[in-house]
């Protein structure tokens, strides 16, 4: 029997056109994301939350698509909660990355899902781990990830330093991924941020009209006109 | 020769088989589609769900009146767009296993376990099973309101739309749709947004169908409004009697006359 292409078979799916991100800190880590989801051009859903809770100090940012990277999200939180109860403590984010990348490597064929997991655990504190197309597993201080992502790699490369707190990262994410929703069409809708650290983890909501504001663009050819256009020159009078 | 190992999960040959015939100039036949508007609508103590009741298959109107809105448990109800067979299919199966779980826990089921049932389906299909659904209802957690798509995402909103006509349908929502709205604001809001979907889409028609669910009580208004009822004729097309000339008149009489004879025996007794 021959091999079927999956991504042939998948015609209207939903989508996540997405904007994500999850960038470590000293005692934390700040995850975010756009809200747009779509089925072509049609916006199915403008308020998504594309932050997706695994276990108390484990969230995931899905990006790909939507059926396929709820379906993940949704067994990994299956097998974390499993986990802890028989382990008898919370698992590492390592672990829980871990388990996202066996399904995304596994059924790779099947599955578009581009997934940054991100949280803090005892072993080693904060942590960030980027799992793209293939199914790799990336441990990285910051991630980005989804369409607009490609957009923001050059500010995020510029921006980022070491040693940053809370509210600087909180910062950081927030206007990358303005950036990212400004400039890329299948992103925007509002910011949605989480604060992960020890002590928990904290929501943060951005409304689509209060999005940090950077050069909003001239116009180019109005400017040019009426520097040209003589100032003694007046309307011709119409009867 | 097909090889001897078979991988994990569904087998697609006949999925091959079918779209070389169909290449060939053999094309499977048409499924009903249910071209539909149907929206769920959030409101201060419940859920209203709201449906057109045209089915089409392809541009042929195959049912005017047909039912969109399906049980679920007493307070979960489901609307269905797409594959007319699949949503039917699919809601009553859902249905029966959501009685079994109550019987079997011994509690009334909630409206995330029917979402889950159908998401895990529907995924388990890869959109195969074309159903596109709105589902809505009030347990112990409080009232909820979700799509499903045929892939098997869902989200959770306070007003949501699905079916061709969902663009026209989710305009009025858009402009309407206010917190903590009461029963009635709500379902006048439902009427207008699937009257939105009659009337700018030409996959929906006919009549509006609604569901209001509220924890005490689930009311299902079949036909609440019917905008488009055949009137009168203006006038009457029929001829009048002699309009037609003739040239020869020929009356056959289309009774066959029998005698019967009878052969041996007693006449029967019929008295």
């Amino acid at each position: 029997m021959e091999r079927i292409d999956f991504q042939q078979l998948k015609a209207g799916e939903v989508n996540l056109g997405t904007s994500i991100m999850a960038v470590q800190f000293s005692n934390g880590v700040v995850i975010g994301a756009d809200s747009r989801t779509t089925t072509g051009s049609y916006i199915a859903n403008r308020v998504t939350d594309k932050l997706t809770h695994v276990h108390d100090r484990v969230y995931c940012c899905r990006s790909g698509s939507a059926a396929d990277t709820q379906a993940v999200a949704d067994i990994v939180h299956y097998n974390l909660q499993l986990y802890s109860q028989s382990a008898g403590s919370p698992p590492t984010v390592h672990t829980a990355a871990s388990l996202f990348q066996k399904i995304c490597y596994e059924n790779k064929d099947g599955l578009s899902a581009g997934i940054i997991v991100a949280g803090w655990d005892k072993e080693i504190g904060p942590s960030v781990y980027n799992i793209p197309l293939g199914g790799g597993l990336f441990r990285q201080p910051w991630a980005i990830g989804g369409s607009g992502s490609t957009y923001v790699y050059g500010y995020c490369d510029a921006t980022y330093q070491e040693g940053w707190g809370r509210d600087e990262t909180v910062n950081f994410v927030k206007n990358t991924l303005s950036l990212a929703m400004s400039r890329d069409g299948s992103s925007g809708g509002v910011i949605r941020m989480c604060v992960i650290t020890e002590a928990g983890v904290e929501r943060l909501f951005i409304p689509g009209n209060e999005l940090p504001k950077f050069w909003q663009g001239t116009e180019v050819l109005s400017a040019l006109k009426s520097k040209a256009l003589d100032p003694q020159v007046v309307p011709m009078a119409v009867e | 020769m097909a090889s001897v190992f078979s991988p994990p999960g569904f087998d697609f040959s006949n999925q091959l088989r079918n779209n070389f015939i169909a290449e060939k100039g053999l094309p499977l036949p048409k499924a009903t589609s249910t071209g539909t508007t149907i929206v769920g609508c959030l409101f201060e103590d419940g859920i209203v769900l709201g449906a057109d009741t045209r089915a089409t298959e392809g541009p042929i109107v195959a049912d005017k009146n047909c039912e969109k809105i399906h049980y679920i448990t007493e307070s979960i109800r489901c609307c269905g767009a797409g594959t007319a067979a699949d949503t039917e299919f699919t809601t009553a199966l859902i249905s029966s296993n959501m009685e079994l779980h109550g019987l079997s826990t011994g509690r009334k089921p909630r409206v995330v376990t029917a979402m889950t049932m159908l998401k895990q389906m529907l995924f388990r299909y890869q959109g195969h099973v074309g159903a596109a659904l709105v589902l809505g209802g009030v347990d112990a957690t409080g009232p909820h309101l979700f799509t499903i798509h045929p892939h098997g995402s869902t989200d959770k909103l306070p007003y949501v739309t699905m079916g061709s006509g969902s663009l026209a349908a989710m305009a009025v929502f858009e402009c309407g749709w206010k917190p903590n709205m009461t029963r009635a604001a709500a379902l006048q809001l439902v009427k207008d947004a699937i009257a939105a979907g009659i009337f700018n889409d030409l996959g929906s028609g006919s009549n509006i169908d609604a569901c209001i669910i509220t924890a005490a009580h689930t009311e299902m208004l079949r036909n609440v409004e019917m905008p488009n009822v055949r009137v009168q004729k203006e006038r009457q097309y029929g001829f009048r009697r002699g309009t037609t000339a003739w040239k020869t008149e020929n009356v056959r009489s289309l009774v066959v006359s029998e005698e019967i004879t009878l052969i041996g025996g007693d006449e029967m007794d019929t008295t």
